[in-house]
């Protein structure tokens, strides 16, 4: 008898979270995969149904066949992931001299060092994007100091520019990459590089041979963490970047709220999510391996 | 080692915190300044941060996004501790697989999809069921706690791996009730995980744009709602001063989380 109590509680226990996601998450993605393959109207709901009240099947294939003829979509997509991938470039660059130092302090400022790295995380992401409009504004702080120092007669165009939905993403995402980085640097033994030198090897052999090598986890993950979300980001291009840098975030929102076009709208969102499987298939592959090394 | 190597780690280390914390100062400063303009100096003053909490639209967005990141937090909560019990305890049951793709998949989801796949649900919901009658705190609670829960579920997850099964099974063997276990032993022992995977969903909840823009109706505007409507003009002396009160309470937040965690580590 205590064995059935045992079992209906943990059936609660599994069913009760099973039945919210599948309400709430997986049923949604259904429903913008069913949506994809109507046609716009104008009313409430703005689309037309997929089966009529006959039965008859009354999906069209043509919003992915606009997909595909019009330029403007597979140039975000690819604006996109060239974005996410140089600004992928960038925070490994900054993030893993970052990551290594930190794992090379000591314990007391180790920590200290990585609450640094979180704080900015813990306020409001928005905030921290809008700080760097002030920044980077035509009459911005960088602007006035170096007009000030006499090294510029006049303010560069900084806003509004690739170069600084770059330092937006890099700036937001940059905790991604090097919080995996050290997390695999830190457990790397430091033995293993003094016994390299010892042998012979020159600084960047060591480095070339044993850290990297070992550190590549952490890397992968950190890379993924950070080219995955970028793609779809909204917020950074539309207050930083001009009004060319169409990344496919901002696309779907404007086909949705300003074109009111739904089921383009979701064709968007499911080609994208096409795109995105390959990586999140990878990262997930990657934290399992991670576990399997644990 | 290489002599030159600390000098060059410790230069992009510097480098690094200059670009984390040099834009969040300069707000700081900038909201203490008397112009309008955002970009010359007109002085000292406080002057915004009393428009600031004059503002009543500004208060009631605030309200409303603190409802909606408390009861979407204790939801996420209650629902991925269960997740992670069930994923880290119960062994193979059928929709394992299922379940922990559903839970995942949260953490890498494009905010975008996300917010347009919710808002799609509602809106069938609404047409056949008749509810939601109208989108606002309950669709954004709903939304926030459905991509919270991920991470809740994450947090507590490696918490259970890493705790020692031998204190439950020992509680078990002196034929103590699974339930009692539950709560007597596992629950204390996650206790930290749970309340971390809380602060985290709170923050997630009160950080979201996106999705609140999506899910949400009118008249539901939250705190970073408004936000952006304000900042997509430029830059604001009020929005300044908010940005600064935000910093301040999160970094005092953050470091009287860290000294107490300090003081607990060095107790122990």
């Amino acid at each position: 008898m205590q064995k059935s109590a045992d079992m209906r509680w943990q059936k609660v226990t599994v069913a009760l979270p099973y039945i919210w996601l599948l309400l709430f998450f997986l049923a949604p993605f259904l429903i913008v995969f069913q949506i994809s393959f109507s046609d716009p109207v104008i009313g409430l709901p703005p689309f037309t149904p997929t089966v009529d009240d006959n039965g008859n099947w009354l999906a069209t294939l043509d919003n992915y066949r606009f997909l595909l003829t019009d330029k403007l979509y597979g140039l975000s997509y690819l604006k996109s992931l060239m974005t996410a991938a140089t600004a992928t470039v960038f925070c490994l660059l900054l993030g893993f001299p970052m990551a290594y130092a930190i794992a090379r302090a000591g314990p007391g400022l180790r920590n200290l060092f990585l609450l640094l790295i979180i704080l900015p995380f813990w306020i409001s992401f928005l905030l921290r994007v809008y700080a760097w409009m002030g920044l980077m504004n035509t009459y911005g702080v960088i602007n006035n100091l170096l007009l000030w120092a006499g090294l510029i007669d006049q303010p560069l165009q900084l806003m509004y520019t690739d170069l600084a939905v770059y330092i937006g993403l890099v700036y937001s995402y940059l905790p991604f990459m090097i919080l995996p980085v050290y997390a695999t640097l830190e457990r790397l033994d430091n033995d293993l590089v003094d016994a390299a030198m010892d042998l012979g090897a020159n600084p960047w052999r060591a480095f070339r041979d044993i850290t990297w090598p070992l550190a590549r986890p952490g890397v992968i993950a950190g890379c993924l963490l950070v080219f995955i979300p970028a793609i779809g980001e909204y917020v950074i291009p539309y207050l930083l970047g001009g009004p060319e840098s169409l990344m496919i975030g901002r696309v779907l929102f404007d086909e949705f709220f300003v074109n009111r076009d739904w089921p383009l709208a979701s064709a968007v969102a499911i080609v994208l999510l096409l795109l995105l499987v390959v990586p999140i298939m990878f990262l997930q592959r990657q934290s399992a391996d991670d576990e399997v090394t644990q | 080692m290489n002599r030159r190597q600390p000098v060059f780690l410790f230069s992009v280390l510097a480098f690094g915190y200059a670009f984390l914390y040099v834009p969040l100062i300069s707000v700081m400063v900038y909201s203490f300044n008397d112009s309008r303009l955002a970009t010359v100096w007109g002085g000292f003053s406080t002057r915004w941060y009393g428009e600031l909490l004059h503002n009543e639209e500004v208060l009631e967005a605030a309200w409303l996004s603190l409802r909606i990141a408390a009861v979407s937090a204790t939801l996420a909560t209650v629902f991925g501790t269960m997740i992670a019990l069930a994923l880290v305890r119960f062994g193979r049951f059928r929709g394992r697989t299922l379940l922990s793709g559903m839970v995942t998949s949260p953490l890498v989801m494009p905010e975008v999809i996300t917010g347009l796949s919710l808002l799609l649900l509602f809106v069938s919901l609404q047409k056949f069921l008749g509810w939601p009658a109208q989108r606002g705190f309950g669709t954004i609670t709903i939304a926030h706690t459905t991509f919270a829960l991920a991470y809740v579920t994450v947090i507590v997850q490696s918490r259970l791996k890493a705790m020692d099964i031998s204190l439950e099974e020992a509680a078990m063997d002196l034929g103590c009730r699974p339930l009692r276990i539950v709560f007597d032993i596992t629950l204390p022992l996650i206790a930290p995980a749970m309340i971390a995977g809380w602060l985290l969903a709170f923050t997630l909840s009160l950080d979201d744009l996106v999705i609140a823009s999506f899910v949400s109706g009118p008249g539901g505007s939250t705190l970073p709602m408004l936000i952006f409507s304000k900042v997509k003009l430029g830059v604001t002396p009020d929005i300044n001063a908010l940005a600064t009160l935000i910093i301040v309470l999160v970094t005092a937040g953050v470091a009287l989380a860290w000294w107490f965690g300090r003081r607990g580590s060095t107790q122990s």
